[in-house]
């Protein structure tokens, strides 16, 4: 039951196959039963509750197509009388009063919400080894990690413990777990999504994206998450197509894009050959590739470790310990209340980013590093304007390589680098995606999509005209259905 | 040695939207601690703020109204810093591409009239309030003003004295709210003026270093607070020391400023664009609209009493310079226009005397500009005297009635029938013939006396002109 997609399921629930109650209390029993530490928390009483709803409804006969699929939500968007930490010490106390509109959006959609799940700290990390909840565990292997910011997501999906999850993508916090948890993972075009009640880790690049089994359950929670939001003045007027109608449009002729800077040294071997495995059946299928070049995609680490540090350097300003959150003990006055407040209720790599970001920001270092990382940004969007006038799509590797082991990456640079083919899109933004192309040496491998600004639809065909033709995206993790006996 | 002082103003003024500059709540003063502060005031994780296109287009108001260039392509930035009042840990604001850019405004401190720069005008939100003595050691916050819409409005360096600075800051006051952008009240906030103040020997080019006066809610308290910074200024400098760049607080009680920071405390407020908000694009169409909105303006008022009304420059200026004023005295207009000047005399004289006395606002006098031109107009149709009417505006500041009504009811109505006068008057040439005779041996100032007489008998009714007229000629 839990490897079934969307699509299977509300077959399952509409045919009476089982009920939608008893499809979410095998959800949480397997939740409960699982050493993923995928969750930070789980939400029992309110999952049953919107199951036995969503029972009604289809018992009326008012079902849509996601009524009553659990889902896990993750712990970044703001859930009304829930928890709400974004992996954080900061905010374990924080109980949000409002829904985030994502959260909205899903609660109208008659979805179950089994729990919300563990990440980095504010989604400031690629291996969800940043959580004040402790590691999330790769479901192919507990010991290595799952990727991250969005790993107990990726997790969650990936190790059958909810049909789909959200997640989050400011500098690959989607693709690079979907690609190292073998699930299918769309950051959409910035602005596609709002932000609002998403908390905010760096705004210009932040994100929201489905985190699923197939290209076509993706295109289905899209139809939902997408669209325009007066509370989010940089959400996009942009009408929402119907995601779900162009995924059967023929490959015939797709021009695709490999960037050379993509498959340079650092890339390894096997990743590399799985991605040209996938490129070449896209030639099968008739599509013409291309080698193109995104000469300033060099440029897109340095330039994301400043924008984005600048921005959360702000952004993290309001959990001051005034209002909600964690307080320190005993202030002696209102710096000490600031100062060990935020000293003890902030992790290792949030303080780091932070104070990069507030570096950058002081006067006299302004110019040589926002401004000039934000030209940066304008030459990197420039160079994928120029490919995108040639190919239709820009393919490549999500992560240079797979899975890496738990507490392995010590050095905050090397774990920056595992974001090396994902930080340019956010830094453009423009959609990409992640879906499954093989595994190498039993670990994951993602192929990575790029298209043009609002190219969803085309991304979405792209990836199921794949799933078709390939069944990497139906493999699931060997120890899959003996939970907790892995290790 | 002979000092001269250097003024630039920082006003802060409240736009009078109904809601706030990036949220829904209200921004009506005076509720509940913390009842109008919404998700997003309270910068709760997640939110984000959208700008309200009323606080915008005051500002553009504002702009248009001087003459400023207008930056149809502005930004707003964040100002990052900590306070317990301040719930996101910075403020919006505007930096480098403030909404409206140069402009000048003219004032006229004394008889000449001197122009200001006015280098800018940006679009930021109020903070909370921290309020300290409410629970023993611990400090309240409310945080229903965060949020409100301010437009900072920053002068040059253009002004060399506490008056002139008085007179910069009032002509501001004024002009925003004829152009109804703001309610100008001082007491609750709605009106801050910052001075920033240095001094320099006279004919020297450079400036002197300057200190900022912050916390000063009165047009009074800024001028004292400038001379007594002038003052600590020439003291410390004809001492030999050196004025230290920083900010010192007002204090009206003590009539003293304290050292709040100085700039070496002044914090590095990290400024950069506010990811979550759109450059505001504004169109000619939009500027155009709102010029279209823009009231008649106190110096266009001002030129018009003159040329219409024949009144002279300074009365003009006086009826301008406040709206509340303008208002009334144009409601007077509007009765009868051609007793302007009687008006404006009445306006300037009695009425605001007695508005001055029982410290009311024109606003709210107990005399309204209708009822008063109604008793002004008595006087031109000779219905009673000039001085008869003093009597009636003090029973209508009481609340007796209208002028009509007191004039009735307490007989004043004046004598204009000449026979009748005439009969009065032949009866005290007749029984006053010792002053008759001295009248014609040319004493010509026993005239008043008989004046006297014949307004005692008549109570005071009768026409004073008409009555010099007849004992002129029954004398001669």
């Amino acid at each position: 039951m839990h490897t079934k997609t969307i699509v299977e399921l509300a077959q399952g629930l509409k045919n009476k196959d089982f009920s939608c109650v008893e499809l979410t209390q095998y959800y949480l029993d397997r939740i409960r039963q699982s050493d993923l530490n995928a969750f930070i928390t789980v939400t029992d009483e309110l999952a049953l509750a919107q199951a036995q709803a969503a029972d009604d409804k289809i018992a009326l006969g008012n079902a849509s197509i996601l009524t009553g699929i659990p889902y896990a939500h993750k712990d970044i968007f703001c859930t009304k009388g829930v928890k709400t930490s974004a992996g954080s010490k900061m905010l374990d106390t924080f109980v949000s009063p409002y829904d985030a509109t994502v959260s909205q959006k899903l609660n109208q959609a008659d979805l179950v919400m089994l729990g919300k799940t563990n990440m980095d700290e504010f989604a400031m990390g690629s291996s969800s080894e940043n959580s004040f909840y402790g590691a999330v565990k790769n479901p192919w292997n507990r010991l290595k990690i799952p990727g991250g910011s969005s790993g107990g997501s990726a997790a969650s999906v990936a190790g059958g413990l909810s049909c789909f999850a959200t997640g989050t993508d400011t500098g690959g916090s989607i693709r690079q777990p979907a690609s190292l948890c073998s699930i299918t993972g769309l950051k959409p075009t910035y602005g596609r999504i709002s932000r609002y009640g998403m908390i905010a880790y760096a705004s210009s690049l932040d994100q929201a994206g489905p985190m699923t089994k197939t290209a076509q359950d993706a295109a289905i929670v899209l139809n939902v998450m997408a669209g325009f939001d007066e509370k989010d003045s940089t959400s996009a007027e942009q009408k929402v197509p119907d995601y779900t109608t162009n995924l059967n449009d023929s490959m015939k002729g797709l021009t695709i894009g490999l960037p050379k800077e993509f498959f340079s040294s650092g890339l390894d071997d096997e990743v590399a050959n799985h991605i040209m495995a996938a490129v070449k059946e896209f030639e099968a299928m008739g599509a013409i590739v291309k080698e193109v070049s995104l000469p300033n995609s060099i440029y897109a680490i340095p330039a994301y470790y400043i924008v984005a540090p600048c921005e959360c350097s702000s952004n993290l300003s309001r959990l001051d310990g005034v209002r909600y959150g964690y307080r320190a003990k005993e202030p002696k006055n209102l710096e000490d209340l600031y100062l060990r407040s935020r000293s003890e209720g902030f992790g290792e790599e949030v303080k780091r980013r932070i104070m990069i970001g507030a570096y950058a920001l002081s006067a006299g270092y302004y110019d040589a590093y926002y401004l000039k990382a934000q030209k940066v940004r304008h030459l990197i969007s420039d160079d994928f304007k120029k490919v995108f006038e040639q190919v239709d799509v820009i393919m490549g590797p999500v992560s240079p390589t797979t899975a890496f082991d738990l507490d392995s990456v010590k050095d905050p640079v090397s774990m920056y680098l595992a974001d090396i083919y994902t930080l340019s899109t956010n830094l453009a933004g423009l959609p990409g995606m992640s879906i499954p192309a093989g595994f190498a040496q039993n670990l994951p491998v993602g192929l990575q999509l790029i298209g043009n600004y609002w190219s969803e639809s085309k991304l979405l065909n792209i990836a199921h005209q794949f799933q078709q033709a390939t069944d990497y995206h139906s493999q699931t993790p060997c120890k899959y259905k003996t939970v907790g006996t892995n290790r | 040695m002979q000092w001269e002082t250097i003024i630039g103003l920082e006003i802060h003024a409240q736009l009078s939207t109904k809601s706030k500059i990036f949220s829904a709540a209200s921004t009506q003063y005076g509720q509940k601690p913390n009842s109008q502060a919404c998700a997003v005031d309270l910068g709760l994780p997640g939110v984000l703020p959208v700008l309200n296109v009323e606080a915008v287009n005051k500002a553009i108001k504002f702009g248009l109204a001087i003459n400023a260039h207008i930056n149809q392509r502005n930004i707003f930035d964040r100002k990052n810093y900590f306070y317990p009042d301040l719930p996101k840990g910075y403020q919006i604001s505007q930096m480098d591409w403030p909404i409206v850019g140069e402009g000048k405004i003219e004032i006229t401190p004394n008889e000449q009239t001197k122009v200001v720069g006015i280098t800018r005008a940006h679009l930021e939100e109020d903070a909370g309030k921290s309020i300290h003595d409410m629970f023993n050691d611990d400090t309240a916050i409310d945080l229903n003003r965060a949020g409100t819409p301010l437009l900072e409005i920053v002068s040059e360096p253009d002004m060399r004295s506490a008056k002139e600075a008085v007179a910069y800051a009032k002509k501001i006051h004024t002009l925003i709210q004829y152009i109804d952008i703001c309610d100008g009240n001082m007491q609750e906030g709605s009106f801050r003026c910052d001075a920033n103040v240095s001094i320099r020997p006279k004919g020297q080019k450079e400036l002197g270093t300057r200190a900022e006066l912050k916390n000063i809610n009165s047009f009074k308290f800024l001028e004292r607070a400038i001379n007594l910074e002038v003052e600590r200024q020439q003291d410390i400098l004809e001492e030999g020391g050196r004025v230290v760049q920083e900010t010192r607080l007002y204090d009206s009680v003590k009539h003293e400023t304290r050292s709040m920071r100085s700039k070496e405390e002044a914090n590095d407020y990290r400024y950069f664009p506010d990811p979550d908000l759109l450059p505001v694009e504004i169109s000619d169409e939009l500027l155009e609209k709102i010029r279209q909105t823009l009231p008649e303006l106190p110096i266009q008022k001002k030129a018009r009493f003159v040329a219409e009304l024949g009144l002279s420059d300074y009365d003009a200026d006086v009826l301008t310079l406040q709206k509340p004023l303008a208002d009334y005295f144009e409601t007077m207009l509007k009765h009868r226009i051609d007793n302007a000047k009687l008006y404006a005399n009445w306006v300037m004289g009695d009425l605001s005397a007695s508005l001055n006395k029982h410290q009311i606002d024109i606003q709210d006098s107990p005399i309204t500009a209708q009822s008063l031109s109604l008793l002004i107009d008595r006087i031109s149709d000779n219905t009673i005297s000039g001085k008869t009417a003093k009597e009636v505006f003090k029973a209508m500041w009481r609340g007796e009635g209208n002028a009509d009504e007191i004039i009735q009811a307490k007989g004043l109505k004046q004598m204009t029938d000449t026979g009748e006068i005439k009969t009065i008057v032949e009866q005290v040439i007749a029984n006053n013939a010792p002053q008759v005779a001295q009248f014609k041996s040319g004493n010509d100032k026993i005239l008043g006396f008989f004046v006297g007489q014949i307004m005692k008998l008549t109570a005071g009714k009768a026409n004073p002109k008409q009555v010099n007229e007849l004992l002129r000629k029954k004398l001669s």
